[in-house]
């Protein structure tokens, strides 16, 4: 494990990447500590352009954007973290049981990772969201997290059912170790690093799709995140009033945490797939 | 054909599956949970309106088309035999216009757009990402940090970015709408000309992002067979470079086939959030205002045809892919 940090770092993708991504969270713990005014409050008229006291100016509440824009920053990654992890659990728990006990059950979890690749995730999303009255930010979060899965679950059953017939899987079978011993010590090694770049995509699709559905006006309740910024600001007509602080730092965030999590999945996948190397 | 046909009907099996539980989902999710909306709904709809013989009136075509003092089994068989009769409901928030004829009127919008915009930024996005591949160097370098920034942009927002900058900075093309509702639809040109001048940013937003996602993934598949050992023996045949080119390009753009098969989905749903941004009369609009008005048939009604138009992409590409690829061909060969 050790070693395998030790190249990762050396891969500046990896490390652009984990920086940016690391540094924000880092800003949007320690900033809120610092400035404890409250994101709601209003402040100044509505859509003031930025000024050295409102740091990228107000919107159509008149709330100051930057500390709105920290707490949605805080919001969105808490969102994609959480979802990412449902992700990849379920994911890896299906993929795991489909490859490794194989026959019927794999046939059938197999079956139903197919369906559900095929229908869109998207439209799951909105279904379960239009349904549930109050939706805290951990409840989105989570059911983003069960309507992403089967693409990691069908990556996962792959390369589980291609290592279950290896030697040292057997010798541990014939050894009578048990069935979770097998998998915690003879397959799961070999599957991390596919599991942790996943679990780096599903975050990142998971802030895409918290943006996404709160554009739709289905995100969480009581809360900023990224996307109920932007669903604010095109609600109350904010490009129309030319007010692009509204709206654009949020754009632009959204687009460096998934572009700093792509670069660091893109620089893990060179290093653990030398293939690709170019 | 033998072996294609057999692969053919395999595959339709499977969509139909597929399309059942894309149905079923469709019903039991937003019945199933906890004060569920069809009920809910119904009855909000009814308290709003003050004319008692209306409301009676209106609450009992609701009634009637969810069947809601029914069993749950009664009430999807209920609506299974409307779906075949193409009936998706009543609208709420505009009573009493049917769901399909709201919906047939966004379908052409939609089409319209998204079809034309997936298509090239598929191709455009595929000859970039072989290219990067193929230069390697500095042209590689540059365009691949963009790709991935593009990439991770979601479509939307780059939609809000140029209309930010193109409709209302620099003026140069309408903001909003399908076409300009000055005019009554015809077929003259100068509304034609409208339609195209709405159509572009919407367009254009939808291409640009499509064509970072497809780039990368071209690219990394042109990686992986510029490095196969027939690339190599092919040099050492002093075959020329752009005939090898060519073997790559055939090669890598087998998997890119199924990747817009299986990228479509999210490709769709992210089109529909950049008609919202434009107001594009297409059903992502649709879907947006009957959320906003909690037009519970229009939203099931408009998730549904989502659902199944994003199947028969799937489907259509599949079976393509199957005529296209000759190892899905040798593989049934094999089973034989």
């Amino acid at each position: 494990m050790n070693s395998s940090l030790q190249i990762l770092i050396r891969s500046p993708k990896f490390l652009i990447g984990a920086i940016t991504f690391l540094v924000m969270i880092a800003f949007v713990t320690i900033y809120p500590l610092i400035n404890t005014s409250d994101p709601t409050e209003m402040v100044a008229l509505a859509f003031q352009p930025p000024s050295a006291e409102l740091l990228l100016g107000s919107d159509n509440f008149g709330r100051d954007l930057f500390l709105e824009l920290i707490y949605g920053i805080r919001t969105s990654i808490f969102v994609g973290l959480v979802a990412g992890l449902s992700a990849t659990i379920i994911g890896l728990a299906i993929g795991l049981a489909a490859g490794y006990i194989g026959g019927m059950i794999d046939d059938i979890l197999t079956a139903i990772t197919n369906i559900f690749i095929v229908i869109p995730s998207f439209i799951v999303l909105i279904l379960i969201s239009v349904s549930i009255d109050s939706r805290s930010t951990l409840i989105t979060a989570i059911i983003i997290g069960i309507t992403s899965w089967p693409w990691t679950a069908r990556a996962v059953r792959a390369q589980t059912s291609s290592l279950r017939n290896r030697d040292h899987v057997n010798i541990a079978k014939i050894s009578g170790h048990s069935t979770p011993r097998i998998i915690t010590f003879e397959i799961l090694p070999y599957i991390m690093s596919y599991v942790v770049m996943a679990f780096v995509l599903q975050t990142a699709s998971g802030i895409l799709s918290e943006a996404s559905i709160s554009m739709l006006g289905l995100g969480p309740y009581n809360t900023i995140s990224l996307g109920i910024l932007l669903n604010w600001a095109l609600t109350f007509e904010a490009p129309v009033s030319g007010a692009w602080w509204a709206f654009i730092p949020a754009a632009f965030s959204i687009a460096i945490i998934t572009f700093s999590l792509y670069l660091m999945n893109t620089g893990m996948d060179e290093i653990f797939n030398p293939k690709i190397r170019s | 054909m033998n072996a294609y046909r057999k692969f053919f009907v395999k595959k339709s099996l499977w969509y139909l599956l597929t399309l059942f539980v894309a149905v079923a989902l469709n019903f039991l999710l937003p019945r199933l949970i906890e004060g569920n909306p069809v009920s809910m709904i119904a009855n909000q709809m009814t308290q709003v309106m003050t004319d008692s013989d209306s409301m009676k009136k209106v609450y009992d075509t609701f009634a009637a088309e969810f069947g809601i003092d029914k069993p749950l089994w009664q009430q999807f068989f209920i609506y299974l035999g409307n779906l075949l009769r193409g009936d998706l409901g009543t609208s709420f928030g505009l009573y009493p216009t049917p769901v399909s004829t709201i919906l047939a009127s966004a379908v052409p919008w939609t089409l319209a757009l998204q079809l034309p915009a997936i298509l090239v930024g598929w191709i455009i996005g595929n000859a970039l990402g072989a290219i990067a591949a193929y230069k390697k160097g500095v042209f590689d370098k540059v365009l691949f940090p963009t790709f991935l920034f593009i990439n991770s942009i979601p479509y939307f927002i780059l939609a809000i970015i140029l209309l930010y900058i193109f409709g209302l900075t620099l003026n140069w093309l309408p903001t909003s709408g399908g076409y300009n509702y000055q005019m009554t639809p015809n077929l003259s040109l100068e509304f034609i000309g409208s339609v195209l001048k709405h159509h572009f940013l919407p367009f254009l937003s939808i291409v640009l992002v499509t064509i970072g996602g497809q780039a990368i993934g071209m690219r990394e598949m042109s990686i992986y067979e510029l490095n196969t050992d027939y690339v190599l023996y092919s040099k050492l045949l002093g075959i020329k470079d752009s005939t090898i080119s060519r073997y790559v390009f055939k090669n890598a753009m087998l998997p890119q086939i199924t990747g817009l098969a299986l990228s479509i989905g999210t490709m769709i749903g992210g089109s529909l959030i950049t008609e919202i941004v434009f107001s594009y009369p297409g059903i992502g609009t649709w879907l947006f205002t009957a959320i906003r008005q909690l037009d519970y048939p229009l939203i099931s009604g408009a998730t549904l045809l989502i659902a199944i138009s994003v199947l028969l992409a799937n489907f259509t590409i599949e079976i393509v892919y199957g005529l296209v690829d000759p190892r899905i061909k040798a593989a049934q060969m094999e089973e034989e």
